[in-house]
């Protein structure tokens, strides 16, 4: 679903070592097409540091959609209606698809997924923070469609004309279908709002825990990023972490009201003359404590993640046995 | 489904037994198999698990929405999967054991979607025209998961070491559950008669047939026929069902009335 | 960690009769079949596609981007090949 952390540091996780020597006359021809809005192909030259960054962004974000999938996927056995299921299911799998789009166009980068895949288990690897926050209630559902998934697609728009073609590439199709995500999620709380009392109350009490995490999901303030400026030139990343922040709570005021639920921010408050809402101080602490492992759920997260991996070892072997085995009885009839 | 295809009463209580029946064996199979959205071996079959079991669940609405009309209770396809008890799920038992692991929950499909596609077959000409639509639709579905399964039963039974005694395992433990298909039944009677359906009874040579080969391709052996009849269609279910239904049922029994 | 990656294979999806298979992704699968099975649950859960090729991705044989000039140039000058290299009367300028 998502790309929060982007910008935060971490060892590469990929193994191939950087083959590709420097070359002034190829750095200017490059440099000639990220200033003319071209995109970069995977054969291409580039410079090294370009292509660490994209495998790290890639790889983060890919992880993110792969560790989305637990939070919301918690609810599929408990969804309310059959139609809920349904939905909550093909949500689910739409964020296993978007990691593995994400996972492919980070190959084209000369990676493995099975590399990938290992600095994630291990840890070294991130992904975003909001997964490690836990689905407390059948609200939770609605609320991550609706804020979540809201968040990320104004990450993502700017993504589908990032310089690096297969990423790009990728998010157009990713793009798509998330606003799939984010009306589902709306929906489901239209119905919840209609509804009893505690129905109510369990839509507010999510927002009130969703609220602060989606709006860190843009990353830290536009001062305090690392690697913003080079990205920028890189065609990598289009918009700061503070304008898009802006642009979804001034979006999501609106829906908010129409939800009739009351968003926990006593300061959030319309301001004429910068055209903008204005909102209250984010605790930063906060975030880096999630981002650096200490959210309720980091834990649980890579264990499930592991678990899957290493109770499906077995099956990939045996996969890989058999077409083996197949290719060399081919052989022998031949 | 038009309209016009809507068959909206009963020829007899035995002919809504017999769609129910299919309706929870795709409700509970459904649920069953995306236990594994997020778990999966490998994210291709994140995917693919997923798929089947949307399958299974969109199969069991339509089943147990023209179940729900034909009995004419005002019982919606949410009232039923929602709202009712063990004894009343009329699915095969086979569909609720738990997954265990990988060979367990392919095989289980392998099996089941070749009896499925049978029934759907057979259905394509059910005088219940509507049960006739949703065998139309269903059985490309069934093909899918028969081909998908089938070829990972084999991938397992013929992959490694561990993989073949995992696959023969799996054989070994639900094999015992697949002769509750062809138990005859009162409502496969009166399905057979008023043309709805076919005796589930007539499909096992047929099934056989299908099965045997690819167990055979597979390099598993068929366990030893044993006198244990489990009963699940006919509402005495196993030990499993009642956790399966209190996590499935739990929001619409806590929320009684509540809209979703 | 297991002995051997599955094989990557690059997925065509023709999206309706009339158009040409267009390259969507990838899947990783141990096998043509799992990975035709696959890339249908991947690359076409909302009925993208009517046919789909998978071609394991080694054996893929690409242009090297450095030799693009001697490729791709070539072409360049001949733009009469694109139809609006001619300029018709505005009568049948449909065609
Ligand atoms: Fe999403
Ligand atoms: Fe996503």
């Amino acid at each position: 679903m998502y790309t929060q952390a982007l910008d935060l540091p971490q060892q590469n996780p990929e193994g191939r070592p950087p083959s590709l020597a420097e070359n002034p006359a190829w750095q200017a021809e490059f440099d000639a097409k990220i200033d003319a809005g071209g995109f970069i192909e995977p054969k291409d030259w580039m410079p090294e540091a370009y292509r660490k960054t994209l495998v790290r962004q890639i790889s983060q974000h890919a992880h993110s959609e792969i560790v989305g999938m637990l939070p919301e996927g918690n609810w599929i056995s408990r969804a309310p209606t059959l139609k809920r299921k349904a939905i909550l299911l093909a949500k689910v799998q739409d964020e296993g698809g978007h990691g593995l789009y994400l996972y492919a166009a980070a190959e084209t980068l000369g990676v493995s997924r099975d590399k990938l895949t290992d600095a994630l288990l291990s840890g070294r690897a991130k992904y975003s923070s909001i997964f490690n926050y836990p689905t407390l209630s059948w609200a939770d559902v609605g609320v991550i469609g609706w804020l979540v998934d809201g968040a990320a697609i104004m990450n993502q728009i700017p993504l589908c004309k990032c310089s690096y073609g297969p990423y790009a590439r990728a998010m157009v199709r990713i793009c798509k279908e998330e606003s799939f995500h984010q009306r589902q999620g709306f929906d489901a709380l239209l119905q919840l709002m209609q509804g009893t009392e505690a129905q109510r109350e369990m839509v507010q009490d999510a927002v009130n825990r969703w609220w602060w995490p989606s709006i860190m999901m843009f990353g830290p303030h536009d001062s305090d990023s690392t690697h913003t400026g080079q990205n920028t030139r890189w065609g990598i990343k289009r918009i700061s972490n503070d304008d898009l922040r802006q642009k979804f709570i001034d979006a999501t005021v609106k829906q908010a009201e129409v939800l009739g639920v009351t968003l926990p921010d006593p300061e959030l408050k319309w301001n004429e003359q910068r055209g903008h809402y204005d909102f209250g101080r984010i605790d930063w602490e906060e975030f880096w404590n999630v981002v650096n492992g200490h959210g309720q759920c980091n834990v649980d997260r890579l264990a499930a993640r592991r678990k899957a991996w290493d109770d499906g070892a077995w099956v990939r072997e045996a996969a890989m046995a058999h077409a083996d085995k197949a290719a060399r009885r081919a052989q022998a009839a031949a | 489904m038009t309209e016009m295809a809507q068959q909206t009463t009963a020829t007899s209580p035995g002919h809504v037994e017999y769609v129910m029946r299919m309706g929870d064996n795709a409700l509970i199979l459904g649920q069953r198999t995306a236990e594994w959205c997020g778990h999966s071996p490998v994210l291709e079959e994140d995917m693919a698990l997923a798929n089947m079991a949307l399958d299974l669940i969109g199969q069991a609405r339509m089943l147990l929405t023209h179940a729900g009309r034909l009995e004419g209770r005002g019982r919606d396809e949410d009232a039923l999967a929602f709202q009712r008890n063990e004894p009343a799920f009329r699915n095969l038992t086979l569909c609720e054991l738990p997954n265990e692991d990988f060979a367990r929950t392919m095989l289980r499909i392998a099996l089941f979607s070749r009896f499925q596609l049978l029934l759907w077959e057979r259905l394509l000409s059910s005088t219940d025209s509507e049960l006739a639509a949703i065998a139309a639709k269903s059985i490309k579905e069934a093909r899918y998961h028969a081909q998908h399964s089938g070829d990972w039963v084999v991938r397992l039974g013929d992959g490694t070491e561990e993989s073949h005694r995992r696959a023969q395992a799996a054989l070994d433990y639900l094999w015992p559950y697949t002769a509750e298909f062809f138990i005859p039944s009162a409502a496969d009677e009166a399905a057979a008669e008023a043309g709805v359906g076919p005796l589930w009874s007539t499909l096992e040579a047929d099934w056989e047939a299908a099965v045997r080969p690819l167990l055979e391709e597979a390099m598993l052996s068929l366990p030893a026929p044993v006198p244990f009849r489990s009963q699940g269609k006919f509402g005495r279910h196993s030990e499993h069902m009642g956790h399966l239904l209190a996590e499935m049922q739990y929001l619409q029994r806590i929320h009684p009335g509540a809209r979703w | 960690m297991e002995r051997k990656e599955w094989p990557l294979w690059e997925v065509f999806v023709r999206s309706r009769n009339g158009l040409d298979h267009k390259h969507c992704g990838s899947v990783h699968a141990p096998d043509a079949r799992l990975a035709l099975q696959v890339a249908r649950d991947v690359y076409t859960r909302r009925q993208e596609g009517v046919s789909i090729w998978v071609v394991q991705a080694d054996h893929i044989v690409a242009s090297d981007p450095d030799a693009k000039p001697e490729l791709f140039d070539p072409a360049e000058d001949k733009i009469y090949r694109h139809p609006t290299f001619y300029k018709l009367p505005d009568e049948v300028n449909h065609m």
